[in-house]
């Protein structure tokens, strides 16, 4: 019963976020997941069209898994989460046959069957694993500290979404861990960064965006992980307006979890696009670099003379774990 | 602090409506508070989420439709994830700002001007164009200098598509086919017929 998975790319992947939708293609198939994209896809309604009417959300997702239907594919996975909340709303909703009915005359035919629809990350999760990732990977993450941040929709409401944890989901921490990266503990995993607010509120996004850069850099982290373009755009394009408002000048990279799984994976920058991000990866790769050293000579130096407990230079104390 | 008076503004049949439309058995909430203390918005809201929910519970139609706060909701889900009465909290307020456009409310009008162009661009293209939304939106906010400082950082980066990214097949009229039929129900908040979302 292996079904063929469709692949719904979105919108902000095929404009500011292609990086996402490149890493992605090219993690899949480094790592045998085939996928099929929706032909002839169209935009789901994203928070937009369901803040106006549930019907015309309805309608917009569901021309989607007409699409993917037609095409006969019975499971669809997206990278982005605002997607998968609308393609996963429209398909639970139409069960009711009084919302089908009225979906169906905006379609203006039949609404779709049941579609199932999944995230990305959890069809790398679940699909091939961290055991899985382990093995494919050639370039670890090695002395690399990363704060994930799933943001606020890839896994709630749960009862929607049925995946992960909703309050402390680890999927990514699992994923980046097993590429040789050192997971900080960060509690803002699911705060919000101020979603679609920031064209007509810049104030309460650059408030909120702040506070998850602060929190990351207070845990020691080199980078923010994220699995969202949005999030990805907030804290990464706009990190001049929210450091402005927050008067810090927070330099940390907001790569996307699959250009770190490709680059631990190996694969080319032509697959990762490493160069589209606006805070450069590199100097959060070097400091990593240079930690994994220090560590290196710390563990030599506790062979040579255990009672000493040299502490590696330029490395906080609490790094000290990670050199274990 | 306002006075309330219960006995003269209490709307059942809006109680009702937004009970019908969201689907929520909203006379279980008993006031815990836990949908406040996790809002990431609270401290921009001019009424906390669960006072709504109290004042929606009382039938306080004009004062909830009036807010601000149903325009600044970013449907985070973090109320509905914690609420211990499994209240779609979050769908409550996506119907709250329904009910509020259709009523011709709109007191955060950047948000509702923000939210109708995204729709313009999506009934026009079939996906969204996000230049042209951000080009029309800088124009019509009357701060068209807010995200100027990010086209260069952009255009660098080749994240500033000047054209459309549409759909190749029937996808465009199909998408187009769907506001238009939503644009001719009877209730409906029309994307397209205020001057503000036109393009």
């Amino acid at each position: 019963m292996k079904a063929t998975l469709g692949y719904y790319p979105g919108c902000s992947q095929s404009g500011t976020a292609a990086e996402y939708d490149i890493s992605t293609r090219a993690c899949c198939k480094a790592l045998g997941i085939g996928l099929t994209d929706v032909p002839d896809w169209t935009c789901c309604g994203s928070t937009p069209a369901h803040t106006v009417d549930h019907h015309l959300s309805g309608a917009l997702a569901a021309r989607n898994l007409l699409q993917a239907e037609a095409a006969g594919l019975d499971r669809v996975a997206t990278p982005c989460p605002s997607c998968l909340a609308a393609l996963k709303t429209a398909d639970a909703r139409l069960a009711d046959e009084t919302y089908r009915a009225e979906v169906e005359r905006l379609l203006g035919r039949p609404g779709p069957g049941p579609v199932e629809c999944v995230s990305v990350l959890q069809v790398l999760y679940e699909q091939v694993g961290a055991g899985g990732i382990q093995k494919h990977v050639k370039r670890p993450l090695a002395g690399l500290r990363v704060a994930p941040y799933y943001g606020c929709i890839m896994n709630r409401p749960p009862g929607l979404m049925l995946f992960d944890d909703p309050e402390n989901p680890v999927a990514m921490d699992e994923i980046l861990a097993a590429c040789g990266a050192t997971i900080v503990d960060f509690p803002f995993k699911t705060e919000c960064c101020g979603a679609a607010f920031g064209m007509p509120r810049l104030d309460m996004l650059q408030r909120l965006s702040a506070r998850i850069l602060d929190m990351a850099q207070s845990c020691g982290a080199d980078c923010v992980v994220v699995a969202c373009p949005l999030c990805q755009m907030n804290l990464d394009l706009r990190r001049g307006q929210v450091n402005a408002a927050s008067g810090q000048d927070i330099r940390m990279p907001v790569p996307y979890f699959t250009q770190l799984l490709g680059l631990a994976l190996g694969l080319p920058e032509a697959d990762l696009r490493l160069d589209k991000l606006v805070l450069p990866l590199a100097p959060a790769l070097e400091a990593a670099h240079l930690r994994e050293q220090a560590c290196e000579r710390a563990r030599e130096a506790g062979h040579a003379a255990k009672t000493t407990g040299g502490k590696p230079d330029g490395a906080p104390a609490k790094e000290d774990a990670s050199c274990a | 602090m306002q006075t309330i008076n219960l006995a003269a503004d209490c709307d059942q049949a809006f109680m009702d409506a937004v009970a019908r439309e969201s689907g929520q058995d909203l006379k279980s909430c008993y006031q815990c508070g836990n949908c406040t203390a996790g809002c990431a918005y609270s401290q921009d809201y001019d009424i906390p989420v669960h006072q709504i929910m109290r004042l929606v519970q009382l039938g306080q139609k004009e004062r909830v439709l009036s807010c601000r706060s149903i325009w600044l909701c970013a449907t985070c889900q973090a109320c509905t994830t914690r609420c211990p009465n499994n209240i779609e909290v979050a769908t409550v307020m996506d119907v709250l700002r329904h009910m509020a456009r259709r009523a011709g409310k709109a007191p955060e009008r950047l948000v509702k001007s923000f939210t109708d162009g995204f729709l313009a661009s999506v009934a026009r293209h079939g996906r969204v164009f996000e230049a042209g939304l951000a080009a029309v939106f800088a124009l019509k906010s009357g701060k068209p200098l807010q995200d100027a400082g990010l086209g260069p950082a952009m255009l660098t980066r080749g994240k500033l598509a000047f054209l459309p990214h549409q759909p190749g097949g029937r996808g465009k009229e199909e998408v187009a086919e769907i506001f238009a039929r939503f644009e001719n129900r009877t209730d409906a908040a029309p994307a397209k017929k205020t001057g503000e979302d036109a393009q």
